[in-house]
């Protein structure tokens, strides 16, 4: 019989197998964070991990709550500072990051700063942190979250952090390097981009979910790859990792 | 410059130095990360003092900005971040006062606030980059132009433009310096001649005070010169950069401090509680920070026991196993 598991280890779990060997993720607390170690548990021990604040390479003993906190960097090769991180960001040294926001729209641009105009925020949420700097200068950006409509906008109220802007080329015409977002992981599917157009894309289906579902959640018209997929559910194996050793705490998978 | 190094004159206590250096409409830039080494026993001390109308610069802060913002200490910000991790996604008393009018925020990025105050420590009024372009963090400016002078807020928030040396057609940002008036920052160690050790991450730190008209550094402990010259590519800054130096054991509580202490969840669980709610917030204030006679006294409050629960690990540098829930 399968394993049973909740939406928040169905995520990491598969956010982790996207994290190849060798690679440097940069990464904030929470589920990207059990993400990388859960990766470095299994497929990708040479992984390096970074946070912004300025720890490098770090042996993760237990789930650090901020990307200041002194876990980020318990043996670590170095423990920088935001000068440190942000130029090897800027230097194309960092294959991966992961992001978050409160709303995301078709090109995955995000914003976490507000909800309404920005003078008079209806919501205020932190801001960018180093979210922006990370999906301007890193290779391939991440995003792992609960999907809703409410939540994948046709438009963001404010952008905070660079997804395509407004679609093919326009990063390079603002001045961006290249790279961009990768994909976006949430309780029902996984999303890349269209080559082409750069607009959000369903390309795997989580156990038990269909396109009219993930339709129903979304709040612009989202492309269908023409090799959807079905997502691999968590392995015992995986769910013991991430149970047991990355988060025995339960402080982010005891979220869902 | 003689007589900026030793300790001679800048050895003063909490009082003395927010006195001396933390006056009303001041721009001060604090130092630390979300729930690590924010200067929490200056903060306070400016939360006492009923400082009023700072123009907060900062990264991404969270405790100290929270409690400066409820204070009512704080009139302008310009931050990156507003939150403390697991303990508040966005800090609570910053979100209700950004909601309710009652601060002007100008928002940018981790990357681009190190850099501006990298640029005021290279005394040169603006500094390129990559990050952002494109985005609402360029193109929306949260401060009205009447208060753009030109000197403590810039005439605009950022300028775009092409690359002049290469490429004409790569854009980049142009972003202004930052020179803060004073720079508050808690580090572990400095010496009898003024040096300062920081230990674990130093953020943007370093660049804040090189770029700062005054820096108030508060630290767990004074060490002899001779231990900090043994190793001096450990050190943060030297002497000559410092004008206040405040030994204040514990003086980034509830936030850690590496090798001497982790951050101290049940107090930033109890703050997380109190801090949702207007007349529990005003109650907290009364209890934590004004009536509070001295830093003893708030020690105590905190309880020993629980002192020793977030003690750091001589090895791992934090509490490990400490219950973080």
């Amino acid at each position: 019989m399968a394993p049973e598991y909740n939406m928040m280890e169905l995520m990491i779990c598969v956010a982790a197998r996207y994290l190849e060997d060798g690679k440097t993720v940069a990464v904030g607390t929470g589920a990207p964070c059990a993400a990388a170690m859960l990766a470095q548990k299994t497929k990708s021990p040479n992984l390096v991990v970074l946070f912004e604040a300025g720890g490098i390479a770090p042996q993760l003993p237990e789930m650090p709550i901020s990307v200041g906190d002194s876990r980020t960097f318990y043996r670590a090769v170095m423990a920088a500072g935001m000068v440190d991180t942000m130029t090897t960001c800027a230097r194309g040294q960092v294959d991966y990051a992961f992001l978050g926001g409160a709303q995301i729209d078709k090109y995955g641009n995000i914003n976490s700063t507000c909800i309404g105009d920005y003078n008079k925020p209806k919501v205020r949420f932190p801001g960018s942190g180093g979210a922006n700097d990370f999906a301007s200068l890193c290779w391939k950006t991440m995003i792992m979250t609960v999907h809703s409509k409410s939540r994948f906008v046709e438009t963001c109220d404010f952008i905070t952090s660079p997804g395509f802007l407004t679609g093919d080329g326009a990063r390079e015409a603002a001045g961006l390097p290249e790279g961009g977002p990768y994909k976006i992981i949430t309780d029902l599917c996984v999303m890349g981009f269209d080559e082409k157009t750069k607009a959000m894309t369903i390309e795997s289906l989580h156990p038990g979910v269909d396109v009219d579902k993930v339709r129903g959640e979304t709040g612009f018209d989202l492309l269908v790859s023409d090799q959807l997929g079905r997502t691999e559910p968590p392995t015992e194996e995986e769910l013991r990792l991430l149970r047991d050793e990355v988060d025995p705490l339960k402080l982010v998978i005891g979220r869902a | 410059m003689g007589e900026r190094n030793g300790l001679d004159g800048k050895l003063m206590t909490v009082a003395e130095a927010v006195k001396r250096y933390v006056r009303d409409g001041c721009q001060i830039a604090v130092g630390g990360f979300t729930i690590n080494r924010n200067p929490m026993a200056l903060v306070y001390e400016i939360a006492r003092r009923k400082v009023r109308d700072l123009h907060l610069v900062a990264h991404s802060n969270g405790q100290a900005l929270d409690v400066l913002v409820g204070a009512g200490c704080v009139a302008r910000i310009e931050i990156a971040y507003g939150g403390n991790g697991r303990f508040a996604p966005t800090c609570f008393r910053f979100r209700k006062a950004v909601e309710g009018g009652e601060v002007l925020v100008e928002d940018y990025t981790n990357n681009q606030m190190t850099l501006r105050f990298l640029a005021g420590a290279l005394n040169t009024p603006f500094i390129p980059s990559k990050s952002g372009l494109g985005t609402d963090v360029l193109q929306q400016e949260g401060f009205p132009p009447e208060i753009r002078d030109g000197d403590k807020v810039a005439r605009k928030k950022v300028h775009v433009m092409a690359d002049p040396f290469g490429h004409a057609d790569d854009d980049v940002a142009l972003l202004p310096a930052l020179t803060p008036d004073v720079s508050l920052i808690h580090a572990q160690q400095v010496s009898t001649d003024g040096t300062v050790r920081i230990k674990g991450l130093t953020f943007a730190d370093l660049e804040q005070c090189k770029a700062a008209s005054a820096v108030i550094v508060t630290c767990e402990e004074i060490v002899p010169e001779c231990y900090l010259r043994l190793d001096p590519d450990q050190n943060a800054l030297p002497p000559f950069l410092v004008d206040a130096v405040v030994p204040v054991p514990y003086g980034a509580h509830p936030t850690a401090c590496p090798r001497f202490y982790d951050y101290d969840p049940k107090h930033l669980n109890l703050y997380k509680e109190v801090a949702k709610d207007d007349a529990k917030w005003a109650a907290y204030l009364d209890e934590w920070v004004y009536g509070v006679e001295s830093w003893d006294a708030y020690l105590d409050k905190v309880g020993g026991a629980q002192l020793v629960r977030i003690r750091a690990n001589t090895v791992a540098g934090y509490a490990p196993g400490l219950d973080r829930r």
